[in-house]
This record gives structure tokens, sequence and C-alpha cells, in this order.
């Protein structure tokens, strides 16, 4: 910390934050810049492939500009004092996923598949969705405090958001991983999504009356806090809770987002590393077991620890096998350190969710490690300013909630990420905002909707204090 | 459409993308680097006048105070906060009276139990010699391992503590 000290200082002064200006200003500036980049993508695309610049570059960048316009000035009269940069990393995150999914559509591979149909105008049908909801979260939710009246109505919602794939009938087994719902004349939906941000309500709310007895009820025990065992209940539920969906889902990513979740805010509520210690061996031991008896876990995991089998074995069309997983890596190989430009890869031979489990690594061919370490950049902004919300915020419930949302952001992310590069086994999440899919960005923008709410109230000039009350009470009389 | 163009477009969008990111990180910057000292004592000295009068009784007037803080070679120009809650703070020396403690309108204020509400203040006399004077706090403040009972002179580098929090005068 540094400060700067007004020169024509004389009597008393005081130090405080920066009182931050609005920033308003700045985030308009960056949301044109923000627009500007997709459709440059946009154009560059167009040139690429079909050697025109394309006939919808006007209504596309009008498009996203409105969203971004409408998202701009419910902020400026909701949220005036909220975080400049959330709304343009959002939005451009959301322009390049829209970019790289309508370059998809154009390649002839993709096509020719008889699942093929146009995703661009859906994911931007999506994108106003999620902006609508991103509004509604805004102009509704006045104070994020009121969340916390709904604690444990947030767990009963969460956990049948979470139940609601396993419901007969309504489930919808997605290649594996059952984390899908069909709704009727409606599509499908994945709750999961939702459910990651009613968890982080809950988790919060719970975690902030609870914090004090699981963190100062513990024994010392070679450098660690040993919590006492009745204060070990809360984690073994989550724990059991994240095992069951890993078994009756199949998906490890959900699995993982929301026990990760769990820990990351009992961390911070607690400052306890013994809880990360427990997390970290608890998640371990349950995947390992889990992984033991589930054949679509092993198969996943087979798939990571050997991808170039998994891909001869599809080639000979062994049903259950993918070369989705080589196929990316090959895209990363080939994009090498600039990329090959936008529209002159071959990421389409990953062929199915290509541009949703997988659009990675069209980012990762066509702009090679230099873009893509931009974009992973760009995610970790968003993860950054909202950790900066959480040290900001001024209420336990706020701050908690802040680290709950961008931890299972970042988590997210890594999972994915991960999953793509295969670091990690992959699983049947999306890339928040990039990837194809309704669920995950109307709740992304959902959750970029809450923490503006929450980093709106913590960067709030406080109201002036009354003339110093206690200078009434204590004063200092001399003779 | 040429090769060349292509290339172009590629690295221009490349460097547009990077241009984005450094952008957002100078935003940044500005929401990082946190305290200021804002200005509260004009105000309050002209709501009330009287009562500043006395609780500086013992300060000279303010001219003096300048041209004397200024005019000493090796005098401290700033203060610095090196332990406690708010370590690094920094508040610029310039003839003003410092005053510690829990009360809101303190110059630097102390969130510590073991500080008073007006704990300690620190103002220059006419020679321009810093004193740091302990205002009957409950706990103490002590310079070096004493306590002090009576306003001291303070050279730069001495650490003064008030509960867990030392600060220093430094050049």
């Amino acid at each position: 910390m540094s400060s700067t000290t007004n020169p024509s200082t004389h009597h008393t002064s005081t130090i405080g934050a920066i009182g931050a200006p609005s920033r308003r200003n700045t985030e308009l500036a960056l949301l044109v810049f923000a627009v500007l980049i997709p459709v440059f993508a946009y154009a560059n695309v167009g040139l690429a492939i079909n050697d025109e610049v394309p006939a919808g570059l006007l209504s596309y960048g009008f498009g996203l500009g409105l969203l971004a316009g409408v998202g701009h000035l419910v902020v400026r009269k909701f949220a005036p004092y909220a975080d400049p940069l959330l709304l343009p990393l959002a939005t451009l995150l959301n322009g390049l996923g829209l970019v790289a999914i309508w370059r998809l559509d154009q390649s002839g591979r993709l096509q020719s598949s008889k699942l093929f149909v146009e995703a661009a105008p859906r994911q931007l049908m999506y994108s106003a969705l999620g902006v609508a909801l991103f509004v509604a979260v805004l102009v509704f939710l006045r104070d994020h405090r009121v969340l916390q009246r709904y604690t444990y109505i947030s767990m009963a919602g969460a956990l049948v958001l979470l139940l609601l794939p396993l419901v007969p009938g309504l489930g919808h087994d997605n290649f594996g991983a059952k984390i899908w719902i069909k709704i009727p004349g409606l599509g499908t939906l994945q709750p999961g999504e939702f459910a990651k941000i009613v968890l982080a309500v809950f988790f919060a709310g719970y975690l902030m009356v609870k914090r004090d007895a699981l963190a100062l009820a513990s024994r010392r025990f070679m450098g660690l806090y040993l919590p006492r065992g009745r204060d070990l209940g809360p984690i073994i539920v989550v724990w059991i809770i994240s095992i069951l969906i890993l078994v009756f889902e199949t998906d490890l990513g959900t699995s993982l987002l929301f026990f990760g979740m769990f820990v990351i805010m009992l961390y911070v509520a607690t400052e306890r590393t013994s809880w990360i210690v427990f997390g970290l061996l608890m998640s371990a031991a349950g995947a390992v077991g889990v992984a033991s008896f589930e054949s679509h876990v092993q198969q996943r995991v087979q798939a990571w620890l050997d991808p170039m089998h998994e891909y001869e074995l599809s080639r000979q069309g062994i049903f259950g096998h993918t070369e989705q997983s080589m196929q990316a890596l090959w895209a990363f190989g080939s994009g090498g350190t600039l990329g090959s430009g936008w529209g002159q890869g071959h990421s389409d031979l990953i062929g199915f969710a290509a541009n949703s489990d997988f659009i990675l690594a069209t980012f990762g061919e066509e702009l090679g490690l230099a873009g893509l370490m931009a974009l992973l950049l760009l995610y970790a902004l968003i993860v950054e300013r909202g950790v900066r919300t959480a040290l900001a915020a001024r209420d336990p419930f706020g701050k908690l909630l802040a680290i709950g949302l961008s931890g299972a952001f970042a988590l997210q992310v890594f999972v994915v990420a991960g999953g793509v590069m295969s670091l990690i086994p992959l699983t049947g999440m999306t890339m928040p905002f990039l990837a194809y899919g309704g669920s995950s960005v109307i709740a992304n923008w959902a959750l970029i909707g809450i923490l503006l709410r929450i980093s709106d109230t913590a960067r709030r000039p406080a109201p002036a204090a009354p003339a110093s009350p206690d200078a009434e009470m204590t004063q200092v009389v001399r003779p | 459409m040429s090769e060349l163009t292509l290339t172009v477009m590629r690295l221009g969008f490349l460097a547009v993308l990077w241009l984005f990111v450094i952008v957002a990180v100078q935003v940044i910057r500005s929401d990082l680097f946190g305290t200021r000292v804002t200005q509260r004592g004009a105000r309050r000295d002209a709501a009330r006048p009287q009562q500043t009068a006395t609780r500086q009784g013992q300060a000279p007037p303010q001219q003096r105070q300048q041209s004397g803080g200024r005019g000493r070679r090796g005098a401290p120009t700033k203060l610095v906060v090196t332990e406690g809650t708010l370590t690094g703070t920094t508040v610029a020396l310039q003839g003003q009276t410092i005053t510690l403690g829990r009360a809101h309108d303190s110059t630097i204020v102390l969130d510590d139990d073991y500080a008073s509400s007006r704990h300690a203040r620190i103002y220059p006399d006419q020679n321009g010699q810093w004193i740091v004077e302990d205002l009957g706090s409950t706990n103490g403040t002590y310079l070096d391992r004493a306590r002090l009972t009576t306003p001291t002179p303070i050279g730069p580098g001495a650490p003064i503590r008030i509960g867990k929090t030392v600060i220093e005068l430094r050049k």
C-alpha cells in the first residue's frame, strides 16, 4: 500500500480508501472496445473463408452492441458504483464465443452432419436472454443481503436442481453424462449451471453463521488445526452429495465444481488451511473410489491417459469411443504460437461438440498460444474482479458470496480448459460465455449480475458520517 | 484474399486482443493502490473553532510551523506505519498535528483493541522538532521500550508503539 498525499494538508487529515469515482465512462469505453474486437474477428472469418466481408456484419455487430449498451445503461442506472471491468470482459468473451460458433457453422464438414443446426443465431438469442436475466438481477435485486434470508430455501432449491436430471422422463442422458433435463417444446437445460449460483447463496449464508464454530473449536496437530469431529459434518455431507452426483450423473466436472466451491468458501470463512488439506484428500479419495467401479468414469480416465489409443478405437468404429480428445490436441498443436488465423484452422475435425465443450480448441488453433493466453487472462481478470469485490465488500455474506461465485467460475474454467487440453479427464461442462449452450450463457450472465450488485454495494462511498459521534463521548479535558 | 492481408489481420487481431487485456489491467491499477489522505481539518475547524483552539493549545501558529518544519535540514518528511493492520500507510509531515486513536476523525484511525479513542498526537514545536504526546491513553504510548509520561521529542527512525501498531518518522 502506498498513499498519495495532499500537499496543501493543514490541520488534521484522515486516511481512507480512494473514494472510488463511479468509473462508468471507463466501462463504456471498454465496452465499445469489447464490441469492436468480435466485429473485427467476424469480418476476418468472412474474409478468410468466403473472401468477402460477411453480409451479417452490421446486424451482428449491432446485436452485440445493443446487448452491451442495454447492459451498460442498466448498470449506470441501477449499480452506478459497480466494477467497471466485469461487464466489458463478459461482453468480449461472449462476442468472441459467438464469432467462433459462427465460424464453425461455416464449416462444410460440420454442415454435412445430420445433427447440424445453425448455432450462432441461437447463441445470440441465448445471449440476449442472458443479458435480460442480468438486467433483471440488477433491477430486482437491489441489495444482495436479501439473498441471506433464503439460505435454507436455496439449499433445497439447489438440491432439486441437482437432482432434476435423475428424474425419469425429465432427465436427458447426453453422451454419458446425465446433467441435462429436457423440457418438452423448449429444448434441453443444464440445471447444474444454475445450481452453482443457488448453492453459492446457501454456502455463504450457512458459513456466515457457523464460521466461528468451524474456525475456533479445533486442536493443533502438526501445524494443522484439526477440527472437532462434529464440525466435520457439513463438509462430509457436501462431499457425499458430490460423490452421489459423480455416481449417478457420472459427471466429474459438476461434482468437482460443487465440492471445490464449498472448500474454497470454507477456507475463506475460517482461514484454516486444514480445510483445504481435508478437501483435497477427500476429493482425491472420492474420485479414485468412484473410478474403481463406475465404467463411464473409467472410460473417461482411459481416454485421458491414452488419447491416441482412444482415437484408434474410435477409428475402428468401436461404439462408445471418441476421437475428440486427440483431435483437440492436434488442433492446439497445429495452432502453434501465433495460430493459423480466424477461419483457417481445421478444428471442425473435432466434429460433434466442437462448438460447445471443445470450443477452446478452435481458439487454440486459430489464435494460437498467444490468443489462448489472452483469453485465459480475460477469465483470470473476471475472477480477479470477483475476488477484489469480495475483499472490498463490507458484509461477511457479500464477501463469501462473491468469493464463492468467482471461485466456482475459476474452477469451471479450470475444469473445462484442463479437460480440453488433457490436463485432467474430460468432463461435460462448458466454457463460461464462450461455448455454445443456453444454460451456461444465461447462468453466467446472472452470475456477473450478482457480482456487479455486490461490487456496487462495496464500492459505493460510505454515507457521510455524522459529525464524529465519539467526539462527544470521549473528550480530552485539559486544564 | 491474399496471404499477406490474412497474415496482417491474424497478427493484428492478436495485437488488439492483447491491447484489450493491457487496457483492462491499467484500469485495475487505479483500483489497487488504495489509500489517500483526505482533508477534514479545515471543515471541522470552521465548525468548532474554540474546541480546536483548546485542543491545539500548545501548538504554535500554522505559518511558523510550516517555515520551521521546512527549514530544518534532515527533518523527517513522512510518518510511516511499520507494524499492525495499517502497515505501509504513510502520511506526509507538513507541519500539521497528527492524531492517533480509534476515533473516526483521527489522522490515523487505529483499529486496535489496545488503543484509546484519542490515544496520542504528534506535532512540531516552534523549532520544527516533532514531539509525541500521550493523550492520557489507557494502555500507554511507548517510545522504544519506555512509556511516555511527558511530551517527548522524537527523531527519525524511533519506533513509537501503540497497542499492536508501530509508527516511525522518516526522512
